[in-house]
């Protein structure tokens, strides 16, 4: 009975079963390259050095400092990269939309934000070490000219704040990126309506404007914190593997088990790859909610 | 209200130079420090040097065929699908478009790490004994298939996208039945029509997984491919002077392939990431 009435909905359509032989080999490829890999990782933390399923690896997870620290250093980075090149990157997409600068820059500015939001990794890491390294050209403009002196004053390229630095110039011109659409989808008409009603230029933009944009912006700024977050080759590239972030934690791991249980690797990939997956929902949830408005 | 609206493009000026001047400088630093290999000399030494190296050719070129290579088998295995998908199956689309965003969710360090752990062993049938391969990761070409692999799923995103994209703008369910009705099969019409249909679409697909190939560095590391990245990087480790040189003709490279980009597609940049 059951069995019949499950395969009642495949007779009703014969040719269903046949159009799915179509998209087989994308799904082949999908399972042999995302899912399997995927799920050797997944099983793979729910086991200890027996083969015997467990949850320790992620209780230790929390506990071992070095994973703690990791996930605490990338966190900061991704979160300072993304609001900061989140507001910037907004400010420019706005000067180039609505704010009234001539077409041209427009046009220049999204190409540049593509070829800057692509250009990364180790071309990206050199091209810092040349500008903002010890002998670097605007350290040494900075100390001949103005005798400010970076390094002096705390700053260091191999460090937080060198990272930061680095991850905006594909941050921001990723933001440009996202934020145009959204900003050319604002209606002429509500300016003239608020204009109609009395309301000033800012008014027009704080009471809005902005409001409207606000999902947009958020979304687009967990955007920028997953873009950072699975950074990998600039950092590396960059410091060699001694700035402790989480990608180059796992990168240690893989190269030889420094943490001395596979599986804890494995289990620190997933934290990962699940703090991906909510800000990609987030986000997405963010874009659906902000096109109700703008289309 | 006009005082005010002055004030508002003098912000956007403001913004505008300031993003300008965080774009340039770090590449005319680049390009600065890459024109004084020789003291007291402005010249092209460094580039020279970086050209003469046949590591140089060697890796770039298994770089660029490694692009090539993901770019042909990216499209023989995502045009027919978006295409049936769209003709035939509409009740596949989320499952495909989950798919497609998946590598975003997986980024290329944790990609790495699950495909060297699974197909760094025998691939069979598990608990019976039956292989099918041997690891793909103690050949050359194994590995060269696996890295394909690997950079096609980085690639998914942006090629499902744009060729998706492409084929929304053309009616491909009246280009069909007109080559049906003309008596052309399956291939024909996937070959003939559609791929021609959508290469403005293709184009800048393959840009994108162009620019994100060569310089990859990520999976060509750890699968232990002598590709251009990791070549970049070794040399950063031991000259001075050659790896800004070539830092800069990879910039110029990747604005190469986004200028020709805008072009074809006369719209929006776009993003990726080898980051």
């Amino acid at each position: 009975m059951a069995q019949s009435s499950l395969s009642l909905p495949r007779v009703k359509e014969p040719s269903s079963l046949k159009n799915w032989l179509g998209v087989t080999p994308f799904f082949l490829f999908a399972i042999l390259f995302i899912a399997l890999p995927s799920i050797y990782l997944v099983q793979g933390s729910f086991l200890n050095g027996e083969g015997q399923f467990t949850l320790q690896n992620y209780v230790d997870l929390f506990t071992t400092p070095l994973i703690v620290e990791a996930y605490k250093l990338s966190i900061q980075i991704s979160a300072a990269t993304a609001i900061g090149g989140g507001i910037f990157g907004f400010l420019l997409a706005y000067s180039i939309t609505v704010g009234g600068l001539p077409r041209r820059l427009r046009s220049a500015l999204i190409t540049f934000s593509g070829v800057a939001s692509n250009f990364a990794g180790v071309p990206l890491a050199f091209a810092f070490i040349a500008t903002l390294g010890r002998r670097g050209f605007l350290t040494l403009m900075l100390k001949d000219n103005f005798n400010i002196d970076l390094y002096q004053s705390g700053f260091d390229l191999y460090t937080f704040w060198g990272l930061t630095a680095i991850y905006m110039f594909f941050q921001f011109p990723l933001m440009v990126l996202v934020m145009v659409p959204a900003l050319d989808g604002l209606k002429r008409e509500w300016r003239e309506a608020a204009e109609n009603l009395g309301a000033t230029y800012s008014q027009y933009w704080t009471r809005i404007a902005f409001p409207i944009l606000l999902p947009s912006i958020l979304g687009s700024m967990i955007l920028l914190f997953g873009n950072a977050f699975g950074a990998y080759a600039t950092a590396y590239a960059l410091t060699g593997g001694r700035l402790g972030i989480v990608t180059i934690q796992i990168g240690a791991q893989i190269r030889g088990d420094v943490l001395h249980n596979p599986g804890l690797g494995y289990a620190m990939a997933m934290g990962m790859v699940i703090i991906m997956a909510v800000s990609l929902a987030i986000y997405s949830w963010l874009q659906k909610v902000s096109e109700r408005w703008l289309q | 209200m006009n005082l005010e609206k002055r004030k508002f493009r003098f912000w956007s000026w403001a913004w505008f130079v300031l993003g300008a001047i965080y774009f340039i400088v770090p590449l005319y630093a680049t390009l600065r420090h890459s024109l004084r290999m020789e003291r007291d000399v402005i010249g092209f030494k460094a580039y020279v040097r970086a050209f003469e190296d046949a590591d140089f050719w060697e890796t770039f070129l298994l770089s660029n065929a490694l692009a090539v290579a993901t770019i042909i088998a990216s499209v023989i295995l995502i045009v027919p699908t978006a295409y049936w998908i769209r003709l035939r199956l509409p009740q596949a689309r989320r499952i495909t478009e989950f798919i497609t965003l998946l590598p975003f969710v997986i980024p290329a360090i944790i990609l790495v790490f699950g495909l060297i752990r699974t197909y760094s062993s025998p691939i069979g049938i598990p608990f019976t004994g039956i292989e099918f391969f041997q690891p793909l990761t103690t050949t050359k070409l194994g590995t060269y298939a696996l890295i394909t692999a690997g950079y096609m799923v980085l690639a998914m995103p942006y090629m499902y996208r744009s060729v998706d994209t492409g084929m929304r703008t053309v009616d491909i369910r009246t280009l069909t039945e007109a080559a049906q009705s003309l008596g052309a099969g399956w291939f024909t019409i996937v070959t003939q029509v559609i791929l021609p249909n959508v290469r403005s679409a293709l184009l800048s697909g393959a840009l994108l997984t162009f620019a994100i190939v060569v310089g990859e560095v990520t999976l060509a590391s750890f699968l232990g491919v002598d590709a251009f990245g990791p070549y970049l990087f070794l040399i950063g480790q031991h000259r001075a002077y050659e790896p800004a040189a070539l830092s800069f003709v990879t910039f110029l490279l990747t604005w190469v392939a986004m200028g020709l980009i805008q072009l074809s597609t006369g719209g929006q940049g776009q993003a990726a990431g080898a980051h």
